[in-house]
């Protein structure tokens, strides 16, 4: 957040081809981007409330039916909806990664692009939300997960992965939402400043009264630096949590100890795959290239290849450490995953994650926003086939042969995991109209502060 | 009857400019100042906050973390206790602690502290505001900086006249 003392204020980007912007000019283009929408906003909303709309009632028919109609039954018990759970867990691992991780690094080039990601994140999270009650089936009993006072003293087991995890995602939840409230509210100020009317009003509210005094800023920037530092282990803590959920079981192809940090890298992984999926959009519809340049593209396509290369590095040990385990039943797991029924998916998880990201061994393609996207897409898919891959399988093959079973998804099951990328969607549309999906502030910070002295500011 | 105080501001569009008024006013022995900045910058920063103590946002985080810290384990333990449920033979709380409950002790801690952090920062910066000081000025939160100083009726000539040589756009009240 702040510029570090002696160094020249640096441009955002390396590109010289557009002027650097002015403080006056990112509150317009911030500003730009919340007016009134087009024909093609609408149409988009539209595709997503559908798919949407088909997504509830899939869920109503499931809970009128039962979860039947999810194609659940022994021995996955556990199939798609937590696959989703996890996936959806992971892919806000990016937007704290840039904004709490890349902030207490001074990694100047996440300004840009911090607030879209943590966006993401809280989106993420709430569609991850749902599913555990969408699998529980009665949902209006959810709860019962939480430690609240009763007449019978019932309370959670506490030595449970599953309350863990309880606790995990919704401090991460909560945590995430404060943080991103925080760095909204001097924004904010600036929206209150530039509307009029009852947007005003709105936005003065929402603000807090923000003035930007030096009282205010001081305590301003402490409070959030202090989060960021609450925010850093609780990221790396929420997706161990959730692997705990699976390696804490005896289940063969499940009980690691590799889990945690494989997951952790997992959720790096796909959740930047999914902030260039909704950043590569905003930065052409928008015409946001003076602030979301190529360096951006390019820094977080390198990070995708690297957490690739480390996520490929952890499925060698993964099938290295079965093999060598010397136990009969975990490596009959292994290879039933590898030639089984499911072989297709770990094919596609290999393709998608392990090949498709080497394409971003190459600068043009790191800086091509159609390749990136498509390297975006692929990792998405393949992430959500990983965590289908050690679900799934791995429950269908463990140690009685009278229990094995192959799951086959439903429509009811499948309808309501697209409509949860529709509800995330929605939300995000609904996010980049009404908030500035660019920090005012934290761009301002990364272009050089307006001197009157040149010289002065040549040397400073 | 209390000597009357009075509130001259000033605008500047650049930070060095605002630096050298602010500095000249502190050599003068003006302290009752407000600074109005788009963005923290750093030159300001180090003029403003020169003989001022660190904030105190940190004492709530470390009271929250704490709290959570000791609300996770009396949860745990007291809970546990209430409803002896033995799992893997072990006792229902091990001493000081048993090691799963210290994932649910490591959330309520971030959990507190976050929150924490937040209340100090509400309430250590006034927050919130129900409406502007009077000194202050819509443009601080696009290009403008703003120096306000608090002074006595008397010397308002001399603070504006510091306030100009200094390079203010525009110094009025």
């Amino acid at each position: 957040m702040s510029p570090e003392s002696g160094s020249p204020p640096r441009p955002i980007a390396g590109g010289a081809a557009i002027a650097e912007p002015t403080f006056a000019d990112v509150n317009r283009d911030v500003l730009a981007t919340l007016r009134p929408p087009g024909n093609l906003y609408f149409g988009w909303m539209c595709v997503v409330g559908l798919i949407l709309t088909c997504g509830i009632l899939a869920w109503s028919y499931q809970i009128w039916m039962g979860m039947g109609a999810a194609g659940k039954r022994s021995p996955q018990m556990w199939a798609m909806y937590i696959t989703t759970f996890v996936f959806w867990i992971g892919i806000g691992h990016a937007g704290t990664l840039i904004s709490a991780v890349l902030y207490l690094f001074r990694a100047r080039w996440r300004t840009s692009i911090y607030r879209a990601a943590e966006a993401m994140t809280i989106f993420a999270v709430l569609t991850a939300g749902l599913f555990p009650m969408i699998h529980a089936g009665r949902m209006w009993f959810a709860y019962f997960l939480l430690p609240y006072p009763n007449q019978r003293y019932l309370w959670p087991n506490f030595k449970s992965p599953l309350v863990w995890d309880v606790f995990a995602i919704s401090t991460y939840l909560s945590i995430s939402t404060v943080f991103f409230i925080v760095g909204l509210v001097p924004d904010i100020a600036a929206l209150r400043d530039a509307s009029s009317g009852w947007r005003r009003r709105f936005y003065a509210m929402l603000s807090l009264g923000w003035e930007g005094s030096d009282r205010q800023w001081r305590h301003y920037r402490r409070a959030y630096g202090l989060l960021a530092a609450l925010a850093t282990p609780l990221v790396l803590s929420v997706h161990s949590v959730v692997s705990w959920d699976f390696a804490m079981a005896l289940v063969p192809g499940w009980h690691s100890t590799l889990f945690a940090p494989f997951f952790v890298d997992g959720a790096i992984f796909s959740g930047f795959a999914m902030v260039l999926v909704l950043v590569l959009p905003m930065r052409y519809f928008f015409g946001l290239g003076a602030y979301i340049r190529d360096r951006h593209l390019d820094a977080m396509a390198r990070l995708i290849l690297v957490t690739g290369l480390v996520l490929t590095y952890f499925y060698i040990c993964e099938l290295f450490t079965s093999w060598y385990s010397g136990d009969h039943i975990e490596k009959a797991s292994l290879f039933w995953r590898l030639t089984g029924s499911y072989a297709w998916a770990l094919a596609t998880m290999y393709f998608c994650n392990c090949i498709s990201p080497l394409i971003l061994f190459s600068k043009r393609a790191r800086t091509n926003p159609v390749i990136l996207y498509v390297v975006s897409i692929l990792v998405l898919i393949g992430m959500w086939f990983e965590r289908f891959n050690i679900i799934v399988p791995s429950l269908g093959h463990d140690f009685y042969p009278y229990t094995w079973g192959v799951y086959v998804p439903t429509i009811t099951d499948t309808t309501i995991i697209i409509g949860s990328f529709a509800w995330f969607f929605i939300l995000f549309l609904g996010f980049i109209k009404v908030m500035p999906s660019l920090s005012i502030v934290e761009v301002k910070e990364t272009i050089a502060a307006p001197m009157k002295d040149i010289r002065h500011a040549a040397h400073h | 009857m209390p000597p009357t105080t009075e509130t001259i501001l000033g605008v500047f569009a650049h930070v060095d400019t605002t630096v050298r008024a602010l500095e000249e006013l502190k050599a003068k022995g003006y302290h009752d100042l407000s600074v109005y900045t788009p963005v923290p910058v750093h030159e300001i920063e180090e003029v403003v906050e020169r003989d001022r103590p660190v904030s105190k946002v940190r004492i709530f985080t470390l009271l929250g973390g704490l709290t959570g810290l000791a609300s996770g384990w009396l949860l745990t333990a007291w809970s546990s206790l209430k409803w002896g449920l033995v799992v893997g033979g072990k006792p229902p709380i091990g001493l000081p602690v048993s090691p799963p409950y210290v994932i649910i002790m490591f959330e309520l801690m971030i959990l507190f502290g976050g929150i924490a952090s937040v209340i100090g920062m509400i309430s250590l910066g006034r927050l919130p505001r129900f409406r502007p000081s009077p000194s202050y000025d819509p443009r601080f939160t696009s290009d403008r900086f703003g120096v306000a100083v608090h002074c006595a009726a008397e010397r308002t000539a001399s603070v504006r006249d510091i306030l100009r040589s200094a390079g203010a756009e525009e110094v009025r009240g």
